[in-house]
């Protein structure tokens, strides 16, 4: 166990600092200097030269991509040129959108998947599980961006039960809980569907198994049989997309939180984008792919835990 | 499930029709604005109304799909032209260094939020239909690399991939002519299925203004400009979503389908 824990840290300190060279040269590609840009057309070219010597432009590329590497790894994820505060304090500050957004989104996409999937396997072949499928297949097929524009006409402009968008902190928590709902719905629904259908898959094939006949055998009806030992083995696959869906969930609410005006990370990195502010797009990305490998990691390790096999692996 | 595969054959046939009729015919002419008719309600002349620069959106909506359909095309199809030969690549040489860079660079792309770094794409290089193709076609290699890797390996061990070594065929020739025959069914599901994600993806990217550029009609831009209008003319929004959606669905049905037929296995457990 020990030699797999190390093997599998090697490999993602190996993956991050490859992420990391990939992620510096892609933004350095980013056509626009953030020095002309933070001067305006109209400005001296004296200027503009003393503020890339200031902002370290003038630096060539392997110096820079150093400076910011070594920087990182002792907590400094550099100073924002559009906003001039510290980018690891604008990180924070969105993460305390994002994240719950993302966590209320996957609680949401698990409270609708869990039930779905036990029908839908447990009335196998018959019209409950037709119907229930052709429900997740029109959710799969959802784009989250467009049933948030519907979710917010039905919920916000008609009903108006709930806020449209925006958000104002956590202060005030209870309205503040209100403006994630209609987003982390329109988030969950489309997940939920993916969700729902890799468990009935998951169920049905475990409900085969010697293990569920035995139990049958013992005198389990199939119900009890399916929820005492089929749900717990087909927990694993639904495990793996759960890791997946949580970084897509941190990371693809980027469209959401345009369509909600919600300042969370993926809107920051989409406006850092368009304001040329490299070192926010950079340091950004950074820390959701970081994140991403990290939940990879943490679902590995459960699978080690779990199944003896895949420590070998 | 042969009704699945019937209704996504029919979904995902009437949104190439809509395409291909769309670039010789449309009902009105979408370069014409007409503000005096702008977001009017579905009618005889205009079957699914207007939209806030009254033009027809039945006309918006086939063009739409060609953009859509063109998009996912090409994304696809970069993703195959890369990813297939790089998985044969792999599983001719398991086990080695080569296997093992392919497997790892297919692991540092999935460990990136596919959707920021398309957007981070287009931002380099200008948004246009044709880098949103790049964008998500990149995303498509690793998926391809692992499947075709996947399905080569347990063909690489078979009695006939031993008889064409004896016979003197190198690795190259072995994968071209008896490992990739016996995989295709297998890509082409996985085409339909990554053909589906990308008019998701570059619906999304039209979306948020990185995909098709004015005056090209695209379904996620249609969108965008309808939301500020939503409670004005829901029609204008819910038609090009409805687009996405039986497009998307049909193709989903397609390659279930398609599974079913060409998978054996499959065929015992649904």
């Amino acid at each position: 166990m020990l030699r797999y824990l190390l093997r599998r840290m090697f490999v993602m300190g190996a993956s991050l600092l490859a992420a990391s060279v990939l992620i510096f040269s892609v933004v350095e590609l980013v056509p626009g200097d953030p020095a002309s840009f933070m001067l305006g057309t109209g400005a001296q070219p004296e200027t503009l030269a003393a503020l890339r010597t200031q902002l370290g432009l003038d630096q060539p590329l392997p110096l820079r991509y150093a400076a910011w590497a070594g920087a990182i790894l002792q907590g400094d994820f550099g100073t924002s040129f559009t906003y001039k505060t510290p980018v690891a304090g604008m990180i924070l500050d969105r993460l305390q959108v994002s994240l719950p957004l993302a966590v209320l989104a996957l609680l949401l996409a698990v409270a609708i998947a869990l039930p779905v999937g036990l029908f839908a396997a447990g009335r196998h072949r018959r019209a409950g599980d037709a119907l229930a499928m052709g429900a997740a297949h029109l959710g799969v097929a959802l784009p989250n961006f467009w049933l948030a524009m519907l979710l917010v006409l039905v919920f916000a402009v008609n009903l108006q039960w709930l806020p449209a968008g925006g958000f104002l902190g956590w202060s005030d928590p209870v309205p503040a809980l209100r403006s994630l709902i209609l987003p982390a719905v329109a988030l969950a629904l489309p997940q939920a569907a993916i969700l729902a259908r890799v468990l009935r898959s998951a169920l049905i094939e475990t409900m085969g198994q010697d293990y569920v006949r035995t139990a049958r055998a013992k005198g389990l009806s199939a119900s009890q049989a399916l929820r005492r030992h089929a749900l717990r083995n087909a927990l694993i696959p639904v495990l793996t997309i759960l890791g997946m869906q949580f970084s897509f969930l941190l990371a693809g609410a980027i469209i959401i939180e345009n369509v909600f005006y919600l300042p969370g990370l993926g809107r920051m990195i989409f406006q850092a984008i368009t304001q040329r502010d490299l070192i926010v797009v950079q340091s950004a990305v950074l820390v959701l792919v970081a994140a991403v490998m990290a939940v990879t990691f943490l679902v590995d390790l459960a699978y080690a835990a779990v199944d003896p096999r895949l420590r070998r692996a | 499930m042969r009704i699945g595969l019937i209704l996504g054959c029919a979904l995902a046939g009437l949104a190439l029709l809509a395409a291909l009729v769309s670039s010789f015919w449309t009902p009105h002419d979408v370069t014409r604005l007409d503000i005096a008719q702008k977001l009017m309600p579905p009618s005889g002349v205009h079957w699914f109304g207007t939209d806030q620069l009254g033009r027809d959106i039945l006309s918006m909506a086939m063009l739409g799909a060609q953009t859509s359909l063109a998009v996912a095309l090409v994304a696809v199809a970069v993703g195959m032209a890369a990813g297939v030969p790089l998985g044969l690549l792999a599983a001719a040489r398991r086990g080695g260094w080569v296997d093992e860079i392919v497997m790892r660079g297919n692991d540092l792309i999935f460990a990136f939020p596919s959707l920021v770094i398309a957007i981070l794409m287009t931002a380099v290089l200008g948004p246009s239909a044709t880098n949103a193709m790049i964008a998500i076609g990149i995303f498509n290699i690793p998926v391809f690399a692992r499947v075709t890797r996947g399905a080569a390996l347990p063909i690489w061990v078979l009695d006939y991939i031993r008889a064409a070594r004896v016979a003197g065929k190198g690795a190259v020739l072995i994968s071209v002519q008896h490992v990739l025959p016996n995989i295709a069914s297998l890509l082409i599901v996985q085409a339909t299925i990554q053909f589906s994600l990308a008019i998701l993806a570059e619906a999304g990217l039209s979306y948020v203004g990185l995909g098709a550029q004015p005056p090209t009609p695209s379904w996620g831009r249609m969108l965008a400009e309808a939301q500020t209008m939503v409670s004005l003319a829901p029609h204008a929004a819910i038609i090009p979503g409805l687009c996405i959606v039986l497009t998307v669905l049909g193709l989903n049905l397609l390659g279930d389908g398609l599974r079913d037929r060409l998978d054996p296995r499959l065929r015992v457990l649904r």
